[in-house]
């Protein structure tokens, strides 16, 4: 199960899109996802689903890796789906039991559901060509100017980059503790709700303890490496705008002139 | 009385292209009462060997038997089965979570519902076995020094009172002090409580002092199984999988190379000891 | 002088304890009054079981501690000034116990990179030597890497790699090799030793582990944070009883020697290898 969680893992490749700054996905991923929610018609659909097509083409990322993303998502998806399926008022098809479903419900439900799908798959595929420092310098850099009304964006970003790093050692560590717990007898498959609620004490207490046995080792690790906040600090990959980085500006910014143009003008 | 290995094999992720074989056609019987060694380079399927031992893990093929029950039966009381064969992990005192020691202690017997009152007692019983001053008891584990945590975490398995003690490197991070103090605690458990113990270990003098039996793993099998007089009688194999004999043997080996009549079966330093004694002796004699 | 690299006078460090709930809390003395020279270009061995004190007195060799009392100096620089920190810590490095708790970067060229940044060394040569020095300690191959995919001698590596690149003067090591399997340790040591020799670079070695200290030029025994001994490892252990009443063990080698020693054979009581140990026995044959 968590094998299939996709999400948030880097696709290793020496693609167009893996090379692109940072910065460019980000922005290029923001007009993406504000464009799916412009306006429902299948024609925007259709330009938006091109625009992800022709990116995952160049992003080399095989499919069936993209795919196995929405696995995880799959249960959300579908009871998000189900629920407009049967409760959005109209004209009625068909009656099961107690419940209708209407022309509208299966309209919006479809909608819904292929915007949903596209939304991970693009986000994710932004996952997929960026390693979190990129992701994070990308972030920084982008979002520098807030450092003007003294927003911590270097700290946030830092805090960042360090979550992601600790995060498959957390999740290692959990399940070291499960199973040294499983061995003096905790149930976690069985019994009442409470008393399974009542036993996930013994695995968050030392989750948390060694969280922050690692963040104290790590604050000392860090400071004795000479680490004092962005000040006079330099960058071992400092982000830098290519040709191709320009290239893709325009490129995104003519499929936004034709979302805008498809949704607001052709489709009225 | 006894836990017994057939043909058991575990490989990691049977549905995916890269498969790894953790553990490949082990076979092997554990006999109550037994001091046992295992050895291994990391990577060696030491762990996965251990946790098919309590049902922690189960065969991909083959079959473990707890007192000839074959464990991997639907219905089968894995529980149960846990309670009886104690395991305790590498680094144990990160599992510690309770307010006090002596309610961390209990919290194994009450999972299997032994009453609060009874589960203290027993608590009590194996800090005291353990080394532990009463007066800690009530303390928070989070406050004692990284020898106590361990023992108080080894009392926590104790307490569930295991025919079988399985421990993955007891004395990892320990200094000498505390590592002899847990070494002799198994060395007691297993001489006065005929407890089974079955340690994980990377140092061959602790496996030449405190083991009856040795077994050596590599690549996932189980590539010798005997006493320990036996096993290290292999140096050859052994060094060539990356581990070695003990040191006082390497001692004595040297020294017989040396053109000394020496006895080369030691191997402890009480062994060698006596080895170079003898051979002393037996010169002065001759001349 | 000059070749005094690091000079701690009467250092104590105090902190104090709050357990049991009372109010008032136990003062603590981690280290109590140590006074130590290290040489530039020493390999220095710390020795001490759990407790003694020998981790607090590393946290003051850079600052991540300051002391209660007396000074630490480092390169003539107080620690207490702390104008003089960042200069300190690119100077004395420190390794830690946990491999995995002092990798910063996701991937392991980025890791290595994070003191240089931090110390504004320019890009390019921020790259030069990320790869010298991963080259240095054997992990170039891994460069691209994640650190999650490494045992714990290569990570042990990689954090040695992090520290070589702010190209300090010293490193001070707080039992590296205590969470590693033996092809690990043996790694780390290795690597240890070779920085002191070829690359000159000055060892504080912390370890509650006999074998380590054998290629140390001088080592410090640490009891109840006190220096309760000193000397070459020889010297030091020389005093079989001594150091089995603080909690330690000596060398197998050594203690062979000392048990035989008691039964009436005749041998130096220096003996810290099995080299040492055969040779003089072999006037038996």
């Amino acid at each position: 199960m968590i094998r299939d969680i996709t999400i948030g893992q880097y696709y290793k490749s020496d693609s167009m899109i893996h090379k692109l700054d940072p910065r460019v996905k980000l922005f290029g991923t923001l007009i993406y996802v504000i464009t799916l929610f412009f306006y429902k018609s299948p024609i925007t659909y259709a330009a938006s689903l091109i625009f992800l097509g022709i990116v995952i083409a160049l992003s080399t990322v095989p499919l069936s890796f993209i795919l196995r993303g929405l696995k995880a998502v799959f249960v959300i998806l579908l009871f998000s789906v189900v629920i407009n399926m049967f409760f959005i008022p109209g004209e009625a098809l068909v009656h099961i039991w107690k419940l209708t479903i209407t022309k509208e419900g299966i309209m919006t439900a479809v909608y819904l559901g292929v915007r949903l799908v596209m939304l991970v798959l693009g986000t994710s595929l932004m996952t997929f060509t960026t390693t979190p420092n990129e992701l994070t310098d990308g972030l920084e850099k982008s979002l520098g100017f807030l450092k003007k009304i003294k927003l911590p964006i270097h700290e946030m970003a830092m805090m960042m980059s360090i979550a992601l790093r600790f995060i498959p050692i957390l999740t290692e560590e959990l399940g070291k503790i499960m199973k040294a717990q499983t061995a003096r007898g905790v149930d976690f498959e069985n019994g009442s709700m409470i008393h399974r609620i009542k036993n996930m004490v013994p695995i968050i207490v030392p989750l948390f303890v060694a969280a922050i046995r690692r963040a104290n080792d790590l604050a000392m690790a860090m400071e004795s490496r000479c680490y004092h906040g962005s000040e006079g600090r330099t960058k071992m990959k400092p982000l830098k705008y290519e040709k191709r980085d320009g290239m893709a500006y325009i490129f995104l910014i003519v499929f936004l002139g034709i979302m805008i143009y498809l949704a607001f003008f052709l489709s009225r | 009385m006894s836990i017994r290995l057939e043909n058991v094999s575990h490989i990691y992720d049977s549905n995916s292209d890269e498969k790894s074989v953790a553990l490949n056609n082990a076979n092997l019987v554990i006999n109550e009462g037994e001091f046992i060694g295992i050895v291994g380079h990391t990577g060696s399927g030491k762990s996965t060997l251990i946790q098919h031992l309590n049902g922690l893990m189960l065969p991909t093929s083959g079959t473990v038997y707890y007192d000839d029950e074959d464990i991997s039966r639907d219905g089968y009381d894995l529980r149960g089965l846990r309670g009886k064969v104690g395991m305790c992990f590498q680094y144990p005192e990160h599992q510690l979570f309770e307010v006090t020691i002596l309610d961390d202690v209990a919290f194994g017997p009450m999972n299997y519902g032994i009453s609060k009152e009874e589960a203290v007692k027993t608590a009590k019983s194996c800090l005291y076995a353990v080394g532990m001053r009463e007066e800690l008891y009530g303390k928070s584990p989070f406050e004692l020094s990284g020898g106590q945590k361990r023992r108080v975490a080894i009392a926590g398995i104790l307490a569930m009172h295991p025919k079988y003690l399985v421990l993955d490197e007891p004395t990892a991070g320990l200094d000498p002090e505390g590592r002899e103090h847990i070494l002799k605690l198994l060395r007691t458990l297993n001489e006065e409580r005929h407890m089974t113990i079955i340690l994980v270990s990377h140092s061959m003098e602790d496996m030449a002092t405190y083991v009856d039996r040795l077994i050596v793993m590599n690549h996932g099998n189980v590539e010798f199984d005997g006493t320990k007089e036996e096993v290290f009688s292999h140096k050859k194999e052994l060094e060539a999988m990356g581990l070695s004999v003990p040191f006082f043997r390497y001692v004595v080996e040297d020294l017989k190379e040396r053109g000394m009549n020496i006895d080369t079966s030691a191997l402890t330093l009480e062994e060698a000891k006596t080895a170079i004694l003898d051979a002393i002796k037996r010169k002065e004699n001759h001349d | 002088m000059k070749n005094l690299i690091l000079k701690i006078k009467d250092l104590k460090h105090e902190y104090i304890s709050y357990q049991d709930e009372d109010e008032k809390g136990t003062i603590v003395h981690a280290v109590d009054g140590v006074s130590l020279d290290v040489q530039r270009g020493q390999f220095i061995a710390i020795l001490g079981h759990n407790g003694s004190g020998k981790s607090s007195l590393a946290k003051h060799l850079n600052g991540l501690l300051v002391p209660s009392e007396g000074t630490v100096f480092v390169e003539n620089m107080d620690t207490k000034d702390p104008k003089n920190m960042l200069d300190i810590r690119q100077n004395v490095g420190i390794v830690f116990q946990n491999p995995d708790n002092q990798i910063v970067g996701s991937i392991v060229e980025e890791d290595v990179g994070f003191g240089p940044e931090n110390i504004g060394i320019p890009t390019e040569e921020i790259w030069e030597r990320v790869s010298r020095v991963l080259e240095g300690v054997g992990m170039h191959a891994y460069q691209k890497s994640s650190p999650n995919n490494l045992s714990g001698g290569q990570k042990q590596r990689v954090a040695i790699a992090g520290i070589m690149a702010m190209e300090p003067e010293c490193i001070v090591l707080d039992e590296p090799t205590a969470m590693l399997d033996p092809k690990g340790r043996q790694d780390v040591l290795k690597l240890i030793k070779r920085l002191n020799q070829e690359k000159k670079i000055t060892i504080i070695l912390i370890t509650h582990n006999m074998d380590e200290v054998l290629p140390a030029d001088q080592v410090f025994v640490m009891n109840q944070g006190k220096v309760t001994m000193s000397g070459t490892p020889k010297e030091v252990f020389y005093h079989v009883d001594e150091l089995k009443k603080l909690g330690l063990e000596v060398p197998f080698a050594t203690d062979l020697a000392y048990e035989l020693r008691k039964e009436g054979i005749e041998l130096s009581p220096d003996i810290i290898s099995k080299g040492e140990l055969v040779e003089e026995l072999c006037q038996y044959v």
